[in-house]
């Protein structure tokens, strides 16, 4: 068994802690209300230990009180993510460790789009959603192209800076004008230099993380994606951590049978 | 009075002479150039507002469409003056609103005017711009009015609060609640983004990205809205907006005519950050200072975005270098010290040994080094983890080392920094920490005086010194050498790089600024 309940300083007592806004004015009423909340949230008994008024009309609380839930923690399922969320010192170390010059990494908006708000996000200095963007990845080379890059043009680019890999970001949708770019985008690259072309990343707020082999790039990402997740992405594509030789290791014993389930 | 610290003063006369000397082959390189935008600036302060109706879906404002034309006709290296107000005083175009809507239509032609025809256009072209500079000199008087009437906020350091919603409808609320709970300065954050649009959206707008469009019509708006607020509670209750990005000029000009009260505005954080040519950068904030001046805007600096980048102890120093070039900057274009907020933040790991006497040794640096400026005081960001509790004791001794240090404008730290947009409840719990520390240690400075030699007047030195090696180093090698080898921020910026480039113009022989001119005649 692998039940738990909260721990407040005696094992099982279920305490919990919690603060909250009510639109309701400052009285008993509210105290009322926020007790009522609490009971149904599973904070039974509850206690209102602080109020105060925000304004006339909002009512802040702190609430104690012993929650009636139990947690199972086998059923806790854990969303693996196809690679590991590194630091940017942990990709700068492995870029470093493992390539042993810049990576070189180049963004552009394709077409007639002129957002470039995706591709700085991800790469200006500034950053977002508090993680500052590729430029701040010392072992990174990274170059912006900025808006309505010819796709002739950021191939010729890309070749020339012997980019590893190629970020583009599509914001405008108008008739499926992001997924045109993006097929014309992989086949231009294909063409002009087969495998040995860079890793393609396309990003932006309409864009389907599954289409990616449908597109013909290596990788999609969807809104809300950060600098993090993409430079994680490109150690992890780019330079995949070391693993023993097969060979040279022992296959692993079957597992017994009983463990399996 | 707050604790000051005895700097060297050879160290202090050393400092100041290298920031004037490495500021002014870009004041000279300033001086030689003028950009899209500037030339917009002019525009608007001659009055021209609105969008194009037809091209680019009504988004484009008309004053875009006339530079750009104006551009492809017959260059603006004379500047979109002379050719506009040409067309104007030859009859050829009734008005400057006539001269928009021959361009939209097509039928506009331009000529750079010689002789009698220059001089009839130059005297046109400086009426036009004085009448908008004279509406900038009202909203200052209206403001010096206001700030009679109302009362300045009873104590320092302002509190300075944040609203950002996307939505000018929904700030509103929002920034008058704020100002009935105690802040004193209200700031409208902007759509992540606008820095890099190269024009100004029109109008009162309702969806932005974590941030609210900075339009005209949206600082008239919310200027209103103050303006109720002020009256009901006796104070006035300042707007600041931002200004920094490829429209600094145009902005500051809506600004200045709108009637806001603080504007950031660096020197370089558009180059360091956002990677807009450094020479576009130069130019425009020049150009956009100047406004400042004259519209007796008190300006805020970014030096708080390099320590978010790189460490605050090893780097201390670059923060103390930009504020010198930020002063320097600031002083040719006309600014008075009253006006320059410049920008420093408490970002020191806590895990650091002796965070919190570093973070005082360097915000009394920063207060002695400036002791006439409003120095703008920026909360704990970096090391705010989502650990709720832990970040509220930090914004707590943040606090306390803004009131013990003298800061001027202290922007208020958030508990849920890096959790989530402020709630309802963070920005009163985040009030209630500072009236806390401002009514148990206000006067605490009166108190405190680090000894000579001390811990804290050691580091305090060692930075200064750091501050004037680094100095040395940027004016024998040059400024834009300097920002091109990545000496600020860790970001290599070459002068001839950069978003906003192919707005820059080399001025010719005879180029008309009219704005420049009645300006810099004060």
């Amino acid at each position: 068994m692998t039940i738990v309940r909260p721990y407040g300083d005696t094992t099982g007592d279920g305490m919990v802690q919690t603060s909250f806004t009510l639109p309701v004015p400052p009285g008993p009423r509210a105290e009322g209300a926020a007790l009522q909340l609490a009971t149904k949230m599973g904070i039974a008994p509850a206690m209102v230990v602080h109020s105060h008024g925000i304004g006339t009309d909002f009512t802040f609380f702190v609430v104690y009180g012993s929650v009636s839930h139990l947690v199972d923690t086998d059923l806790v399922e854990v969303e693996e993510r196809a690679y590991p969320l590194l630091s940017p010192s942990e990709v700068n170390g492995a870029i470093k460790s493992r390539l042993h010059r810049k990576l070189v990494v180049m963004g552009a908006c394709i077409g007639t789009d002129a957002h470039t708000v995706g591709i700085d996000a991800i790469l200006n200095l500034k950053g977002f959603a508090g993680e500052k963007g590729l430029e701040y990845y010392r072992e990174m080379d990274v170059a912006n192209l900025g808006a309505q890059v010819t796709v002739p043009e950021l191939v010729g680019q890309a070749r020339a800076a012997r980019a590893d890999a190629v970020l583009v970001s599509q914001v405008v949708t108008q008739k499926d004008a992001h997924l045109r770019n993006t097929r014309e985008l992989a086949g231009a690259f294909r063409e002009a230099m087969g495998p040995e072309r860079p890793l393609l990343v396309v990003g932006g707020p309409r864009f389907d993380p599954a289409m990616a082999g449908e597109l013909g790039v290596d990788k999609v990402f969807g809104r809300g994606t950060t600098p993090g997740e993409v430079a994680s992405y490109l150690v992890s594509a780019l330079l995949p951590a070391p693993t023993p030789d097969p060979a040279l290791v022992p296959a692993p014993a079957p597992a017994p049978e009983e463990t399996a389930a | 009075m707050s604790a000051r610290l005895t700097l060297d003063p050879a160290l202090v006369t050393r400092a100041r002479e290298l920031a004037a000397r490495a500021a002014q082959p870009v004041i000279d390189l300033a001086g030689q150039h003028t950009t899209v935008s500037v030339e917009r600036a002019v525009l608007r302060l001659a009055g021209l507002e609105g969008t194009d109706p037809v091209t680019g879906e009504g988004e484009i404002p008309w004053v875009n469409r006339v530079v750009d034309t104006v551009r492809e006709q017959v260059g603006l290296e004379h500047g979109v003056a002379l050719p506009v107000w040409d067309a104007i005083s030859s009859g050829r175009a009734g008005s400057l609103q006539d001269v928009a809507e021959q361009v939209g239509a097509g039928t506009a032609r331009f000529a750079v005017p010689t002789g009698g025809d220059a001089d009839r256009a130059r005297e046109a072209a400086l009426a036009a711009v004085g009448a908008g500079l004279g509406r900038v000199d009202d909203a200052r008087r209206r403001r010096e009015e206001l700030v009679a009437t109302h009362g300045d906020p009873p104590r320092r350091p302002w509190v300075y609060l944040i609203v950002a919603t996307g939505d000018i409808y929904e700030d509103i609320p929002q920034a008058q609640a704020a100002a009935r709970a105690g802040a004193d300065v209200i700031a409208v954050i902007r759509s992540t983004g606008q820095s890099l649009l190269d024009y100004v959206p029109e109008g009162a707008t309702r969806t932005g990205y974590a941030g609210t469009y900075a339009t005209q019509e949206n600082f008239r708006l919310m200027r209103a809205a103050l303006d109720e607020v002020s009256a009901e509670l006796g104070r006035y209750v300042r707007l600041t907006n931002y200004a920094s990005g490829l429209c600094m000029p145009e902005i500051a000009a809506l600004a200045g005519l709108e009637r806001l009260d603080m504007m950031l505005n660096d020197a370089m954080y558009g180059i360091l950050f956002r990677d807009i040519n450094p020479i576009r950068t130069f130019v425009d904030q020049r150009f956009s200072r100047m406004v400042h001046a004259r519209a007796g805007i008190i300006i805020n600096t970014g030096e708080d975005n390099y320590l978010t980048t790189a460490d605050a102890v090893d780097e201390a120093h670059t923060v103390t270098v930009s504020q010198l070039l930020n002063e320097r900057f600031a002083r040719e274009a006309g600014l008075e010290d009253w006006q320059l907020g410049l920008g420093h933040a408490f970002e020191i790991n806590p895990a650091v040994p002796e965070s919190f006497r570093l973070e005082l040794a360097h915000a009394m640096l920063a207060r002695s080094l400036f002791p006439d400026a409003p120095l703008k005081w920026m909360p704990p960001t970096k090391h705010m983890t989502g650990d709720v509790f832990g970040g509220y004791l930090l914004d707590g001794f943040f606090n306390l080392a803004g009131m013990l240090t003298g800061q001027s404008i202290l922007l208020v730290g958030m508990m849920t920094e890096a959790v989530v947009t402020p709630w309802l409840s963070d920005r009163d719990l985040a009030l209630r920490n500072v009236r806390y520390v401002l009514d148990a240690a206000g006067g605490l400075g009166e108190d405190f005086a680090p000894p000579p030699g001390g811990f804290i007047d050691t580091r305090a030195h060692t930075v200064l010194g750091e501050a004037v090696d680094l100095l040395e180093r940027i004016t024998a090698d040059g400024l834009l050498p300097s920002i091109a080898a990545g000496t600020f921020g860790i970001t290599k910026r070459p002068a001839d790089r950069g978003k906003g480039l192919d707005g820059v113009v080399v001025k010719a022989p005879g180029h008309l600024d009219p704005a420049t001119e009645l300006m810099e005649a004060r």
